[in-house]
C-alpha cells in the first residue's frame, strides 16, 4: 500500500508544484505589461533645480523649524554648528554637496513621494500610505517599527527614532500640516532663488521641460522623478548626472512591481495555497486510513 | 508518533542549565535597557541596515533551523515513510522551540511591539502587498499550531497522573486533538511553505540595493528549497546531538537513511541557482572576482561538499561524518540566508553593519533559552525515543 500511497503523493506534489510554476510565469508576461502608476488627480509636489541652488541651506533650518526638529549639532566633531551629515529622524530635509574636479552639484534629498512607493508596498498595516494629494504619510497607529520600508526604500528616505523608548518613522510629509493651512512647504517658502518650488504635480513637470527646453545646454536632458522608478511626485532638474549626486539608476518600472508581481503571481486569489492546502489534507488523510487499516500503531 | 517515545528524566538544573540560565538572565536584561532606551543603545542597527542579527539570525536562520518539523513531515505524512515515525516528535519540538524564539526575538527587534497585536485582528489594515505582512501571519498561526502538534506528548504524561492539575485538562483535549490531527498536520506542512518562501521574497523588495547574484524573481523557491534540506540536516544534527549528551539511544541507520533526502534537495538548490543566473545572463558577473562572489559560490560549495559527503551508504553510516555533513548544509544555508539579508544588502558606502556586544548578547540569551526549554521538555515529557532496551510504553 505504501508504494501506491507514495506515487499518488508524488503526483500531488508535482501537480501541486505546476500549479505555482503556471501562476509564476503567468505573473512574468503581465509584470512586462503593466501600467505606468498614475499620479492621483489632486497629485502636488515640488520641482528642484540643482543649478539654481547656492547651497545656503535656508530651507534645512525652516524644514527644522516647521516640524518642530531640534538642530543636530553632534555630527561634526565637537561643532558649534547645525550641521547634520545625512538624513536623519532628526533632519527630514538636507542640501549635499557632490564635487570632483571642476564639476559639482548641490543636491536636496527628502522623500520623493513615489507614484508608487516601495515604502508603502513593504507596509504591512499601511502605515505608510499615499494619502491625500499624493503625499506619502506615516500613521503611528499602525506602525509596528519593523523598518521594513527602509528596507525597500531605493531613495532611504524613512529614518528610524534608534534612541526612543516610543520610536516613530520620520520622513518628509511634504509639510501637510502646512498645505491645510493654505500655506506651502517651508523650504519651498523661503528659498532666496526658488531652486525649490511647489506646485501642482502636472505643472511642475510641465515647468521642468519648458527650462529643459529653453536652456539644453544647462542641465543634463531628464527630468528626474518624470519615469524613474515609475515616476515620483518630487521631481528634479541638474547640470551633472544624477546618479554621481546620489539619485540611483532606478529604470522605469515601478520600484516595488517585481517582489510585488512574484507576491502576487503565488497567492494570486488565494488559489495555490488553498489548492496545496486541499492537496495535503487529502494525501494525509490517505495515508492515515491505510495505516489504520493496516492495523499500525497510529498517532 | 507514540512508539518509543519516553522522558529522559534526571534533574533539571544541572552545571550547564545554570550557566544557561545567567546567558538567559543576562540576555534579559539588556532587552530590558533595550526597551527603556531605545533599539539603538543596544544595537549597531542604522537606518542603512535598519535589520541586523535579531532578524537575519534569530529569525530567518532560526525559523529555518526550526523546520525539521516541516522537513520530516513531508516525508512522514506525504511520502508516507512510517519508519520516520520516531523521529517526527523530537523534530516538532525543536521546531515548536525555534518558532517560538523567532516570535520573541521579533518583540524585541520591531520598534513598536504594542502594535503586534493588531497585525493579526485588524484584517481591514492588512496590506496584501506586503510579503511581510505574510510572514508575520502565517508564523504566529504555525507556532500555535507547532505547539497544538506537540500537544499529545503533554497529554500524555499529564494523564498518566491521575492527582494532577493537568490530568483533567489532558483527558478533555487528548481525543480533540487527535482528532483534528489531520488537517492540523496539513496546515503544519502548507504554513512553512508559504513563509519560508516568503522570507526570500521579502528582500526582493530591497531592490537595487540587493546585489544582482542574489535578487532573482527565484528567490522564493530557492529560500524555501534550501530550507527543507536544512530541516533534515537539522534533525540528523539534533538527533546526533542528543543521542550523545544524552545518552538516548543513537537513531543512526534513521538519520543515515534520512540524511540521504539532503542529496536530492541540494541538487535541486545548486541546478536552480547556476540555473537561474544563466538565465539572468549573470553567469560571467558571476565568475569576475570579488569577495562576494566568492561567498556566493561557497554557500554552493558547502551544499555540494555536504552532498558528497552523503552520497554513499558507507558515509551515511559514519556518525561522525553524518553529523559534519548535516553541519555543512545548515551552515549552507544559514550563510546563504545572512548574505541575502546583510552582507549582499548594500544601502550605500556611507552605511557599515557589524554586531554590538549587547545586541549579540540578546541573540546569544535567546539560543540559550530555546536550549533551556528543550532540555527541560525532553527531560520531562515523552519526545525523545527511549534509551535502549528501557524503550516502550
Amino acid at each position: 500500500m505504501s508504494k501506491i500511497d507514495r506515487r499518488t503523493a508524488l503526483k500531488g506534489l508535482a501537480a501541486g508544484g505546476l500549479a505555482a510554476g503556471a501562476a509564476a510565469t503567468g505573473t512574468g508576461a503581465r509584470a512586462a505589461e503593466h501600467e505606468r502608476p498614475e499620479p492621483p488627480p489632486d497629485a502636488v509636489g515640488m520641482l528642484y533645480d540643482a543649478t539654481l541652488c547656492i547651497g545656503c541651506k535656508t530651507c534645512v533650518v525652516a524644514c527644522r523649524e516647521a516640524n518642530g526638529l531640534p538642530p543636530e549639532r553632534d555630527t561634526v566633531h565637537g561643532g558649534i554648528y547645525d550641521a547634520p551629515i545625512d538624513l536623519s529622524a532628526g533632519t527630514k530635509n538636507i542640501i549635499e554637496l557632490w564635487r570632483d574636479g571642476d564639476e559639482w552639484s548641490y543636491v536636496k534629498r527628502q522623500c520623493m513621494h513615489c507614484l508608487d512607493p516601495a515604502c508603502v508596498t513593504a507596509c504591512m498595516l499601511g502605515a505608510l500610505q499615499k494619502r491625500e494629494h499624493g503625499i506619502v504619510t506615516w500613521e503611528s497607529s499602525l506602525c509596528i517599527g519593523c523598518r521594513y520600508c527602509q528596507v525597500a526604500c531605493p531613495f532611504e528616505i524613512p529614518k528610524f527614532q534608534w534612541h526612543e523608548a516610543n520610536p516613530k518613522i520620520v520622513k518628509c510629509e511634504l509639510c501637510n500640516h502646512r498645505l491645510a493651512k493654505g500655506q506651502v512647504p517651508a523650504c519651498c517658502e523661503v528659498c532666496p532663488r526658488g531652486a525649490v518650488i511647489f506646485g501642482q504635480y502636472d505643472a511642475l513637470l510641465a515647468e521642468a521641460h519648458r527650462r529643459l527646453e529653453e536652456n539644453p545646454d544647462r542641465y543634463v536632458p531628464k527630468v528626474y522623478g518624470e519615469k524613474d522608478g515609475g515616476g515620483t511626485q518630487v521631481l528634479m532638474l541638474a547640470g551633472v548626472e544624477f546618479e554621481k549626486l546620489g539619485l540611483p539608476d532606478l529604470g522605469e518600472d515601478p520600484a516595488p512591481e517585481l517582489a510585488r508581481s512574484v507576491q502576487h503571481g503565488i497567492y494570486r486569489g488565494f488559489v495555490a495555497p488553498v489548492v496545496l492546502y486541499a492537496l495535503l489534507g487529502g494525501v494525509i488523510w490517505r495515508n492515515h486510513r491505510a495505516a489504520a487499516r493496516d492495523g499500525e500503531d497510529e498517532r | 508518533m507514540t512508539h518509543h517515545a519516553a522522558p529522559v528524566g534526571g534533574p533539571f538544573l544541572t552545571r550547564t542549565a545554570r550557566w544557561l540560565l545567567g546567558l538567559v538572565a543576562l540576555g534579559g536584561i539588556i532587552a530590558a535597557w533595550r526597551f527603556a532606551n531605545g533599539i539603538g543603545s543596544v544595537s549597531a542597527l542604522s537606518d542603512g541596515y535598519p535589520w541586523g542579527i535579531w532578524i537575519a539570525l534569530d529569525v530567518v536562520i532560526g525559523t529555518a533551523i526550526g523546520c525539521g518539523g516541516y522537513a520530516v513531515a513531508i516525508l512522514v505524512y506525504v511520502l508516507n515513510r512510517g519508519k520516520y515515525h520516531p523521529l517526527v516528535r523530537p523534530a516538532v519540538l525543536t521546531s515548536a522551540l525555534g518558532y517560538s524564539i523567532a516570535a520573541v526575538a521579533i518583540f524585541v527587534d520591531v520598534g513598536r511591539p504594542w502594535n503586534l497585536f493588531k497585525v493579526p485582528i485588524q484584517f481591514w489594515h492588512w496590506n496584501l502587498d506586503s510579503a511581510l505582512l505574510e510572514v508575520a501571519l502565517c508564523v504566529m498561526t504555525y507556532v500555535a499550531v507547532l505547539w497544538i502538534e506537540l500537544s499529545p506528548a503533554f497529554f500524555e504524561k499529564w494523564k498518566a497522573e491521575p492527582g494532577g492539575a493537568l490530568h483533567g485538562l489532558a483527558t478533555a483535549l487528548d481525543p480533540l486533538v487527535r482528532k483534528l490531527m489531520v488537517p492540523l498536520l496539513a496546515l503544519g506542512l502548507l504554513l512553512p511553505t508559504m513563509h519560508q518562501s516568503s522570507l526570500g521574497t521579502v528582500m526582493l523588495l530591497a531592490g537595487h540595493k540587493l546585489h544582482p547574484l542574489w535578487r532573482t524573481p527565484l528567490l522564493p523557491l530557492l529560500f524555501l528549497v534550501s530550507v527543507i534540506g536544512m530541516g533534515y540536516a537539522v534533525v540528523v544534527f539534533e538527533g546526533a546531538l542528543s543521542g550523545a549528551l544524552l545518552t538516548r539511544r543513537r537513531e543512526t541507520p534513521l538519520l543515515a537513511d534520512l540524511s540521504f533526502a539532503m542529496v536530492p534537495v541540494g541538487a535541486i538548490f545548486l541546478v536552480l541557482r547556476y540555473a537561474d543566473l544563466a538565465f539572468r545572463g549573470l553567469l560571467a558577473d558571476a565568475f569576475r572576482p570579488s569577495w562576494l562572489v566568492a561567498l556566493f559560490h561557497l554557500e554552493n560549495v558547502l551544499v555540494l561538499a555536504a552532498m558528497l559527503m552523503l552520497l554513499s551508504p558507507d558515509g551515511r553510516r559514519n556518525a561522525t561524518r553524518l553529523l559534519r555533513a548535516a553541519l555543512l548544509f545548515l551552515l549552507a544555508g544559514g550563510l546563504y540566508r545572512v548574505d541575502t539579508y546583510l552582507v549582499a544588502f548594500d544601502p550605500g558606502s556611507n552605511w557599515h553593519y557589524f554586531p554590538a556586544v549587547p545586541e549579540l548578547f540578546i541573540t546569544i540569551g535567546l539560543v540559550a533559552a530555546e536550549v533551556l526549554a528543550y532540555l527541560w521538555i525532553v527531560k520531562r515529557f515523552p519526545v525523545l525515543a527511549g534509551r535502549a532496551g528501557a524503550a516502550g510504553n
